[in-house]
């Protein structure tokens, strides 16, 4: 009787593997397995015209930081990388902060409409989020270009007399990416925010804190697990960004993302594109790991 | 203070955030597809309502080719990855834990964790090789990328319909000697079938929307209608590129609806 429950045990886990063959697979071909080729890519040589000779090198990890001089050979810190990843995470770090400012406010908005308006407010916001991130990206692009609505208006109403240069500098690319993943930030704030107990504000402010106190005091820590699951949503796509940069920020404000791409077109040195690539993806997965350790621990107390 | 009933729940500016937020978040899509009906050629000065520019969109034969590659793609990635993302979720959904199955789960939702350029280096420098070594440049490789990436966005809905699911219908009919493949077809399928379609939905749109991963793998001449587009915006902007992001938003907000009153809960 045991004999044939476990057996019948053992057929239904070895049915549910079968079942999931097909999506592992397509994962395994068109997704997980090329990382493992890329991290392989990473240790040889450039090709003189693209791809890569079999040669082990590990150059291309030292290019991150380094580069060679070409008169003298010695290694010297490469001023321009750093300039980028400097970049990069600066307008990510800032385009995490902004969306939160802006971002709670209206999560706490959507939570304290009555019931049956919230799923309105809450479509109004998950609307952009599923739209095409070039449209969006585009969108912002045709108000702040020198041509662009917002210089029109403003020469129009005599505030400036020259159009200000708006397109292709940092400040384009952190309202850019303000803009498309604000989104991802309101998201999981009002999913936290909706589970407050609003009797909790009540106490205290029967206790005399102020409106400051309540917000530091009482709302803050409760919905915690929901500002990091928001930080975390914003600050990841933005240090991958790729679309946004390219068309706000142009072929100077380069981003993690662009300066990758680069590699495999005129740069020519896919080596050093794949660890790139490897170090974002670890630097991502860390800060995800991170999180769901946050996430546990936080499950655990509560 | 007499006069106003002090609101717990009211913090003050939050609403007026919140109002600036709704309004700075359609203003620029809006602003879009108002000037996608001008009849001039700038972007910012109105000269009156026209059509020209979706005329001349639906007279580009680019444009044609484009979308007609677009949609083929994101029909057969969605199909793909559906079907394989149903399998998955029937196999990790209301069933005694088994060894392996975070695993599975991880690698299903994988795509959602890597940056996209992370993924369209990898699938480049890979299917580079495989393009030598086999000599095929169809879009099976951009079909193949799509399907891969579109099986979480299928899985979801799916996984949470099927949670929502009660057991009991399937346990009648196993106790009324259905075969497991009759339940399956008769009872599990028709309950599951607006999560599928609901999934089904998510994989197209977001297939169709993707620039990144495409325009790492396509081959030369296989513009989708976004790599299309970032081409054009790259050079000069008309009001034909306006026309089309109108109608390709247009489109998602009709499907993204659907998808919502699919699967929206019934109290």
């Amino acid at each position: 009787m045991q004999e044939t429950e476990a057996t019948r045990e053992a057929a239904q886990v070895r049915r549910n593997w079968l079942l999931s063959l097909p999506a592992l697979c397509l994962l395994a071909a068109g997704a997980i397995g090329p990382l493992f080729i890329m991290l392989v890519y990473s240790f040889l040589t450039p090709g003189k015209y693209g791809n890569v000779e079999w040669i082990f090198s590990l150059d291309a990890w030292r290019g991150i930081l380094f580069t060679r001089d070409i008169f003298d050979d010695t290694l010297k810190l490469a001023d321009a990388h750093l300039t980028i990843f400097w970049r990069s995470v600066r307008l990510s770090f800032m385009t995490t902060v902004f969306t939160f400012v802006v971002g709670f406010p209206t999560a706490w908005f959507i939570a304290t409409r009555a019931p049956r308006w919230r799923a309105f407010w809450l479509f109004l916001i998950t609307i952009p989020f599923w739209t095409n991130l070039l449209i969006r990206t585009f969108a912002i692009n045709q108000i702040i270009r020198n041509e662009g609505f917002l210089n029109t208006a403003l020469i129009k109403i005599g505030v400036i007399s020259e159009p200000l240069n708006l397109l292709y500098t940092d400040l384009a690319v952190f309202v850019g990416m303000t803009y498309v993943y604000l989104p991802l930030m309101v998201l999981p704030l009002y999913a936290a925010i909706e589970r407050f107990d609003h009797r909790l504000l009540e106490a205290g402010y029967d206790l005399y804190a102020s409106r400051l106190a309540v917000l530091r005091r009482i709302i803050f820590p409760t919905v915690k697990p929901g500002i990091i699951a928001g930080s975390i949503l914003v600050f990841i796509p933005s240090l991958g960004a790729y679309v946004t940069p390219r068309i706000l920020g142009g072929g100077r404000n380069m981003m993690i993302g662009n300066f990758i791409d680069l590699q495999f077109g005129q740069g020519r040195n896919w080596p050093l594109g794949a660890s790139l690539s490897v170090l974002l993806l670890v630097v991502v997965t860390a800060a995800l790991l991170i999180y769901v350790r946050f996430a546990n621990r936080d499950g655990g107390h509560g | 203070m007499a006069s106003r009933t002090f609101v717990a729940a009211r913090l003050p500016g939050f609403s007026t955030i919140a109002i600036a937020v709704f309004i700075a978040l359609y203003l620029p899509i809006a602003m879009l597809m108002i000037y996608s009906f001008n009849a001039g050629d700038s972007i910012a000065i109105w000269d009156g309502f026209s059509f020209q520019w979706y005329e001349r969109a639906w007279e580009n034969d680019k444009v044609k080719e484009v979308t007609i590659r677009s949609l083929i793609i994101a029909a057969s990635a969605a199909s793909i990855s559906t079907v394989a993302a149903t399998m998955a979720a029937l196999a990790t959904t209301r069933k005694k834990p088994f060894r392996g199955q975070t695993g599975i789960y991880v690698a299903i939702n994988q795509p959602l964790m890597v940056p996209e350029i992370v993924t369209a280096v990898a699938l480049l420098i890979f299917f580079a090789s495989v393009k030598v070594a086999t000599g095929y440049q169809g879009l099976g490789y951009l079909i193949l990328a799509h399907s891969a990436f579109c099986v979480p966005f299928a899985y979801l809905p799916i996984r949470a319909r099927l949670e929502g699911m009660n057991l009991t219908l399937e346990t009648a009919a196993a106790d009324l000697y259905a075969t497991p493949w009759r339940t399956f077809r008769y009872v599990t399928l028709p309950i599951l079938a607006p999560g599928i379609v609901a999934g089904m939905m998510l994989a197209f749109v977001t297939s169709l929307d993707d620039v990144v991963i495409t325009l790492f793998v396509k081959s030369a001449g296989q513009d989708t209608l976004p790599t299309y587009l970032l081409a054009q915006i790259r050079r000069q902007v008309t009001g034909e590129v306006n026309a089309i992001s109108t109608v390709l938003l247009a489109l998602t907000v009709i499907l993204l609806t659907t998808f919502f009153l699919l699967t929206r809960k019934r109290s």
